[in-house]
């Protein structure tokens, strides 16, 4: 009797074939295409970011300012432009710090357990006891007021989420029987863990940093609202936020709304995203459709 | 026919899938007379499930389709009827029980509450009345201590109690027809053969049709009236079940009765020795070890100790559990030693034990004279290139991301210092000789089926030329087809290559057919051991004696005796409890 085969199929090209097909996740990735675009072409814009009395103060938004100009006269549009820069760099690097600390921390936690991993897993529930903001605003407190400390303070903060993902995907590999047959060859443990255990975690840890952008815009955002992230007169979402608070009564609505609306699409796109990816690198996991 | 309860008419199924449509199910027909029973085997994929499951329409309706067909039940078309309709027909004149009991069972209510559900919103029962109707539920279904079994939760019992109280469960309304989807494919082989008794015996006293879904003919020689044998998604043949056997037509058929390890028969013929013939006291376990003639075996296991430290409970330990109190055997040059036992008694842990996959507690390991437990972690890792393992998960055992030829070449790059070429040549060489093509190595585990991915992990042990392959359950999840050849291959493997195998299995008609010499684990302790010929035809412990009882037997016309071997069963558990 032959046996049937399965159909022959590649993985990368698969999953990016698949990610295209699912709808939610198109939609996440043109958002989050159309903001990195955006960070691309700030330097095409007639006016400087920081550009003051570029046009009129506070005129509305019309054919020379199409998002309007702030109380410096300063180009709205070239500003929420130039804040996407700063935030996918701000979300990008956060989340690479809390990658970098976060997996290792929590791949060896799994890996080795014992009294180790058990010492690592408790810090992480420590620090996840915080509510995330206001850990984020400790840190970034005693960093001291700038962007690059809202950056360390958001990564800081994001470390246990990876770590405990990366923990629970190591319990469940270490069981695996690829793992005991990398021990039946002779393997040591390390090349186990570095070859045979991180590798086959990476799907839901790209998952987990997907959505983790999202959060750390956010928060860094945030940050900068309350005054601990990014200094005027950087344009930066939440310091444009912070700015216009006081004409929101005035009438001058464009000011907060247009940062507002930039930091509800990019979330929302890393968001979808990272769900989309979800649902192509874990068919288990798949919300019915 | 006025006299049949099931007519299926036709059926065509088709699937959704993410590669296209699929015709699970094409054209077929059954019919299953009142208080009959019919047996519908095939193998994986065969759509055996996809045509029982559509008969209540339990599978999503989304992704899956009946093309065509009728199903009557009792004369009623059930594909014209509403989902609300059908959820009457559910549970109440057509009940269902699965493979897993666990997974069907929710695991937050207590048996009690999950029996009520049904008896108090199809029967309009009270809750004291629907408690009362539960435990004579529990009752019939030969669960003794029923009022404690209502109030335990599913993870409180084991895996044949479970079904039990499935089983329960689906008899609770008295349904016309119980459509049984691989009941017993979980469970041990003694359980298995409890429960397809329990089976029969509510189908002889309620007139209760059956509709089994199997892969093992054994299954359906033991309990079906008729047959109906799938492949592909067709029907190959529809028979009486002794006509079946007898003079099986179509060519599949043929195939798959030629598959069924020859073993099956002679565990009947040993069953056949009258249970007095059996020295009547229990014996000790025979300590002897096998052929001391000549050389000194290659593995010598004593006195093996494997103990888990008990799980964390808060602050507190609960207790250890040991896996392997204290097992002994040899293992001579060459031949093959099987380990026999049930799920739980320490087989597998015995097989990692010994190559310290596991690190022993007690006990030694003698490997071609070396003290195994006394080397440092670098000696050790060097000696393993001569101690392998090949795993029953083919799937989990090979790294999903690796291609075949990296998984292959990482042995050797380990332990030679081959160069590039010379690794692909050996994985070339090794491929060949497990039947594999030499390109296969640029593939990835999943692009092959079950057995191939077998060869390959068969292929991994070979790599460095070992003399000892541990076989933890290899071909337990393979298709009845698919294990035969897997058996000869490494048959074939052993008499080229001179390798010794200790073979771990739970399928004694797949022991028979591989081992010299058996070792027969209950509860962590060696019951019984001896060379094969004398366990299967002179076996003195009562509980090898209920596994050789247990095993399904390939002939209908041995069923007159599911009495005496229900009985031999019963005592064998209780000797080894």
């Amino acid at each position: 009797m032959p046996e049937p085969t399965t159909l022959a199929r590649t993985r990368p090209t698969t999953a990016w074939r698949l990610l295209l097909r699912n709808r939610i996740a198109v939609v996440g990735l043109v958002f989050v295409a159309l903001w990195t675009l955006g960070a691309l072409v700030v330097p095409l814009s007639p006016y400087g970011a920081a550009e003051t009395g570029a046009g009129p103060l506070l005129s509305p938004p019309g054919a020379d300012h199409l998002f309007g100009t702030d109380n410096f006269g300063r180009d709205i549009l070239t500003r929420v432009l130039a804040g996407g820069r700063v935030s996918l760099w701000t979300g990008l690097l956060a989340v690479g710090i809390s990658l970098v600390i976060g997996v290792p921390l929590g791949g060896l936690a799994g890996f080795l357990g014992g009294r180790f991993g058990n010492v690592v897993m408790r810090v992480m529930d420590v620090l996840l006891a915080f509510p995330p903001l206001v850990l984020a605003m400790a840190i970034a407190a005693s960093l001291g007021a700038g962007m690059t400390s809202a950056m360390v303070a958001v990564g800081i903060v994001g470390i246990p989420e990876f770590a405990r993902i990366m923990y629970s995907q190591t319990v469940s590999l270490r069981e695996r029987d690829f793992v005991d047959a990398g021990h039946a060859i002779g393997l040591p443990r390390m090349t186990i863990f570095a070859r045979h255990v991180v590798p086959n975690a990476f799907a839901p840890i790209l998952v987990r940093a997907t959505l983790g952008m999202g959060y750390a815009i956010l928060t860094a955002a945030s940050l900068s609202f309350i005054g601990l992230g990014a200094q005027p007169p950087l344009a930066e979402w939440g310091v444009m936020i912070s700015d216009g608070r006081g004409y929101i009564i005035s009438g001058e609505w464009w000011m907060t709304t247009f940062p507002g609306i930039a930091i509800a699409t990019s979330i929302l796109g890393f968001n979808l995203l990272g769900d989309g990816l979800r649902d192509v690198l874990d068919p288990r996991l798949r919300t019915s459709r | 026919m006025h006299d049949d309860l099931l007519v299926v008419e036709d059926l065509s199924v088709r699937i959704d899938t993410s590669r296209g449509p699929l015709d699970a199910v094409q054209g077929v027909n059954l019919r299953i007379p009142r208080g009959g029973s019919l047996g519908l085997v095939g193998e994986s994929g065969s759509g055996k499930s996809v045509t029982a499951m559509s008969i209540t329409r339990l599978l999503p309706r989304r992704s899956v389709h009946v093309t065509s067909g009728r199903i009557l039940l009792e004369g009623r078309d059930l594909t014209s009827l509403s989902e609300r309709q059908l959820r009457g027909v559910r549970g109440g004149q057509v009940a269902t029980i699965f493979q897993e009991p666990m997974t069907a069972l929710n695991p937050v209510f207590t048996i009690g509450n999950q029996m009520a559900e049904p008896l108090r919103r199809h029967m309009r029962l009270g809750r004291r009345a629907a408690r009362d109707r539960s435990r004579e539920l529990l009752d019939m279904v030969g669960i003794r201590q029923s009022a404690r079994m209502l109030d335990s939760y599913p993870h409180q019992l084991s895996g044949g109690m479970r079904q039990r109280a499935m089983i329960a469960m689906a008899m609770s309304c008295e349904p016309a027809l119980l459509i049984a989807d691989e009941p017993t494919t979980a469970l041990d082989v003694t359980t298995q053969l409890q429960i397809l008794d329990l089976i029969l015996d509510l189908q002889a006293e309620h007139g209760t049709s059956v509709l089994l879904i199997t892969h093992d003919l054994g299954v359906v020689a033991q309990t079906c009236d008729d047959v109906a044998v799938m492949y592909g998604g067709t029907i190959q043949e529809t028979a009486a079940v002794q006509d079946l056997f007898d003079r099986p037509q179509a060519e599949y058929t043929k195939r798959l009765l030629s598959f069924m390890p020859e073993g099956r028969s002679r565990v009947a013929d040993a069953l056949d020795l009258d249970d007095s013939a059996a020295p009547a006291e229990t014996p000790e376990p025979k300590e002897s070890q096998p052929s001391p003639e000549d050389a000194p075996p290659l593995l010598e296991v004593r006195d093996l100790v494997k103990t888990f430290p008990g799980q964390r409970i808060g602050g507190r330990r609960s207790e250890p559990v040991q896996a392997v109190r204290g097992v002994s055997f040899a293992v001579p040059r060459g031949t093959t030693v099987a380990i026999v036992g049930e799920s739980g008694s320490g087989k597998s842990t015995t097989g990692r034990a010994l190559l310290r996959l596991h690190e022993p507690t007690s006990g030694a390991v003698r490997f071609d004279g070396q003290d195994l437990l006394s080397l440092d972690e670098a000696r050790m890792r060097q000696m393993r290139a001569r101690m392998q393992i090949v795993f029953q998960d083919t799937y989990a055992s090979l790294d999903p991301r690796w291609l075949i030829g990296r998984t292959l070449a990482e042995p050797l790059r380990l332990h030679t210092d081959m160069t590039s070429v010379q690794i692909e040549e050996r994985i070339a060489e090794v491929l060949t000789l497990v039947g594999l093509e030499p390109d296969h190595a640029d593939r990835f585990p999943h692009e092959f089926s079950g057995g191939q991915r077998q060869r390959i992990g068969i292929a991994r042990a070979l790599m460095l030329d070992p003399d000892l392959v541990v076989c933890d359950e290899p071909v337990s999840a393979l298709d009845v087809s698919v294990q035969a050849q897997v058996l000869e291959l490494m048959k074939d493997l052993q008499e080229r290559l001179g390798l010794t195998y200790v073979f771990i299995s739970h399928d004694l008609s797949v022991v028979e057919m591989m081992a010299d010499h058996v070792v027969v684990m209950s509860h962590g302790q060696v019951v019984e051991q001896g060379n094969t010929t004398e366990i299967f035809t002179r076996a003195r412990h009562p509980y090898t004696r209920a596994l050789l009882a247990a095993v399904p037997v390939t002939d209908p016309a041995q069923r007159h005796n599911r009495s005496q071997r229900r009985e031999i069963v019963e005592r064998g558990i209780a000797a080894a409890g």
